[in-house]
């Protein structure tokens, strides 16, 4: 199944609200004895997911988007904000029969508000086997010091 | 039809995970979500299975079935902390019965991204004949 951690936002402090919810799940798919039988957290009805990570220099965001390339996307940087939007496009072949349609359409955008301060003049974007990677540094001053003990 | 299709926003449909599939690495198995349409040449296959490269992709035809599988290399490198983690990465697998009137050698895969589009041309013998009639 899916899940969907939220792990300390450092600036907001905070603690991961579904820590609770998913131990109550585990819980119940224990007594019940039927582990991840159809549970999904109810998503908001974003597109695309993203993960985001840090290192001590960058932050680094990565969205999972099939069939979009790079002339379909939008990325925008204001303050602290990311936007990503853009149009998935499926043309369907009118002379065809189709048996299954699964794959969805559509038009898309998703902010994401940074924990830290970001130099957007440096921000990278990177689209490969149809994984959007953003490498975001942070700026000056939202980088962790290292601090040096005299004498 | 089209245009009415085209501007509706996109809801997300996170990965399905696979129940039961087999499995012979560890990690989570998702099952790509895929369009399938015939036309008078042959049946084409499309599966969204982003992350995953050309060169980690199986595909397999034996007995009529086919089998897909895919897998996304792990993108995070060792100094990265997670801050939100919202899909996960694992495996995709999925397995279809092909009707005997694919012609298996002539498959043709394609990879763009991430989506592959896999073309199944009927054989010859499952084509369409227009018969003449002749006038005597």
């Amino acid at each position: 199944m899916i899940t969907r951690r939220f792990l300390d936002f450092p600036d907001f402090g905070w603690k991961n609200p579904f820590e609770e919810m998913d131990r109550v799940r585990r819980y119940l798919d224990q007594v019940l004895g039927q582990a991840d039988a159809g549970y999904r957290i109810p998503q908001a009805g974003v597109f695309p997911l993203v993960n985001l990570t840090e290192t001590k220099e960058n932050y680094i965001l990565r969205a999972e988007l099939p069939g979009v390339n790079a002339e379909a996307l939008d990325i925008q940087a204001t303050g602290r904000n990311i936007n990503i939007s853009g149009q998935r496009t499926i043309e369907p072949d009118p002379n065809a029969r189709y048996h299954r349609r699964e794959r969805e359409s559509g038009r898309f955008s998703r902010a994401l508000t940074l924990p830290g301060d970001i130099d957007r003049e440096k921000i990278e974007a990177q689209l490969t086997n149809g994984v959007l990677t953003l490498t975001i540094p942070k700026s000056e001053k939202a980088r962790p010091k290292q601090i040096q003990i005299k004498g | 039809m089209t245009n009415e299709a085209q501007s509706r926003d996109m809801q997300v449909k996170g990965k399905q995970e696979a129940a039961g599939a087999e499995q012979t690495r560890p990690g989570p198995v998702f099952i790509p979500s895929v369009d399938i349409f015939e036309n008078e040449n042959g049946i084409t296959l499309m599966a969204d299975m982003p992350g995953v490269a050309t060169d980690d992709i199986n595909i397999d035809v034996r007995e009529n079935t086919l089998t897909l599988t895919g897998e996304i290399k792990p993108f995070e490198n060792a100094d990265e902390t997670d801050i939100l983690v919202e899909y996960e990465t694992g495996q995709y697998y999925r397995q279809f019965t092909l009707p005997e009137l694919v012609d298996q050698e002539k498959i043709d895969a394609q990879l763009k991204d991430g989506v592959l589009t896999l073309v199944l041309p009927k054989a010859e013998a499952a084509k369409p004949r227009k018969i003449e009639i002749k006038n005597n």
